[in-house]
């Protein structure tokens, strides 16, 4: 396959970047999108160019890092894959393919398609966590009957992989759905119970602080999350917040 | 975390925003109601719509919601607002190639269009008939259908209405039936989205409710608009 790509360049965080065109040609279209740009990246460096800066670690849809807006869409085409796992075979020959990184203030750019996400990182620490006896005498997890429906529901919020896909699809840089799983992962357990209140309040006061804009419900991050999470956790965090912020005395 | 932290927070802003908006979709119930009260021919038709004009303007419990109407409304409107600057903060730097089609609906992404369309709307409809009918001087009505004198005389709205909408006496008739034919697809659209928007937001997001919350969020989004729309097509065809 022959190729042409848009891609956004940025030298640093002050810069102020601009689209730039490249060819890629002997594409195979078996190739993984991350493989493709490597291949550009090949070509740069022999050109003694600077390649383009990109995040990725598994490359197996796993680490949530690959951060790419591709074609107009989070992760580009094709819903529940993340760049590593979009194969070439998704697009034509001779097509042209704008790449762009995540666009929210809450994510500035680093470098190219790098993105500082640190602020995901922020609202875990506010609340996304349960304190366990870890002095060795730790429960055995399944002491606690759970019904099964909630452990489905919980597993299936933390299959999150904190990608920031949503953020980046939604129209208003929401992170609703990100903070809504880690949220409902946790609220959805006996083992959350016990910071449940404040966990709710302390994390969605921490997706505002960070600049994220407020959730419009149009449904978008639900289409582009490559995990699938639903949108039934947003509405989860908004009962969860409801009640805690009725409920709590400080 | 602090009381004022809570007040702050982007998810209160947006239970106000579904609480007002569920509460102006029953205003729109009421409204309609009323209206349609407009088809009932003839002297009958005038007296009854006037009665319910001054039941509207003087019922104390009518008061009281309306001031809650009003409240809702300027609230929905500045709280939207302040949404959506606060959205567009949230992305300074737009991406140079989207396709939000191919993830959500028109409707939702254009709420706020929508509802500065239905803001402009409000501000001429109110001062067309509202303002009228509470502050300036009106046309009376003094006898009923059967020619008899009413104890009182009314303030003749209906009167006002059928000029309003019909172009021998208006010639901005045509405009005036437009924009309001316009503005009712512009209400349906807001709809369409906000009616089962504002349970997501309120947390009502349930198997077996949702599915049923969402089908007459619909219906209700075509059926009210409709028949609002209706009314002046209606007036304005059948005295043209
Ligand atoms: S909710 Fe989905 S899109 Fe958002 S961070 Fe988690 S996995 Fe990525
Ligand atoms: S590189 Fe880990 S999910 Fe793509």
């Amino acid at each position: 396959m022959n190729l042409t790509l848009k891609i956004w360049r940025q030298s640093g965080p002050n810069d102020k970047g601009r689209m730039e065109t490249y060819q890629v040609s002997d594409i195979s279209p078996d190739m993984s999108f991350l493989e493709m740009i490597d291949v550009l990246n090949d070509q740069l460096v022999r050109e003694g160019k600077d390649p383009v800066a990109f995040d990725h670690d598994c490359r197996e849809g796993i680490c949530g890092m690959c951060s790419m807006y591709i074609n107009g869409e989070a992760h580009g085409p094709g819903r529940g894959v993340t760049t590593c796992q979009l194969h070439m075979r998704s697009f034509k020959d001779g097509e042209t393919i704008y790449i762009e990184p995540w666009r929210a203030a809450a994510f500035p750019v680093i470098k190219d398609l790098v993105t500082d996400r640190s602020a995901f990182d922020r609202i875990i620490q506010a609340g996304g966590y349960v304190s366990v006896n870890t002095s060795g005498n730790t429960q055995d997890a399944n002491a606690l009957p759970i019904p099964k429906e909630n452990a489905d529901k919980a597993f299936d919020a933390a299959t999150c992989i904190g990608c920031g896909a949503c953020v980046a699809t939604c129209k208003n840089s929401s992170a609703m759905l990100f903070t809504s799983a880690k949220v409902s992962q946790l609220a959805l357990l006996p083992q959350g119970e016990a910071e449940r209140e404040r966990r709710v309040l302390r994390m969605v006061n921490q997706m505002d602080l960070e600049g994220f804009g407020n959730c419009t419900n149009t449904g978008a991050c639900e289409v582009e999350c490559p995990k699938g999470i639903s949108l039934e956790n947003i509405a989860r965090m908004n009962r969860e917040f409801l009640k805690a912020s009725i409920s709590s005395e400080s | 975390m602090s009381r004022s932290a809570i007040l702050k927070s982007s998810l209160v802003k947006k239970y106000w925003m579904a609480l007002t908006g569920l509460f102006l979709c029953l205003f729109l119930v009421g409204h309609l109601v009323g209206n349609l009260q407009l088809f009932i021919p003839g002297m009958e038709g005038q007296l009854q719509f006037n009665e319910y004009a001054k039941f509207m303007t003087s019922n104390p419990a009518v008061k009281i919601l309306s001031y809650v109407t009003y409240f809702s409304i300027l609230f929905h409107a500045f709280d939207g607002i302040k949404l959506t600057f606060e959205n567009r903060k949230a992305r300074p730097v737009k991406y140079a190639y989207n396709k939000p089609g191919e993830n959500s609906g028109w409707a939702s992404r254009n709420m706020a269009l929508l509802g500065t369309v239905l803001l402009a709307f409000i501000a001429t409809h109110m001062t067309n008939f509202w303002a009228k009918m509470h502050f300036t001087e009106m046309p009376m009505q003094t006898v009923d259908a059967e020619g008899a004198m009413l104890m009182e005389p009314l303030k003749d709205l209906h009167t006002v209405v059928m000029a309003f909408f019909n172009p021998s006496v208006n010639n901005m008739a045509l405009v005036a039936m437009l924009f309001y034919v316009i503005s009712m697809i512009a209400i349906a659209f807001h709809l369409w989205h906000g009616f089962q928007s504002a349970w997501q937001t309120l947390g009502v997001n349930h198997k077996k409710y949702t599915p049923l919350i969402k089908l007459i969020g619909k219906g209700f989004s075509v059926l009210v608009p409709l028949l609002f729309a209706v009314i002046p097509i209606y007036l304005y065809i059948t005295q043209a």
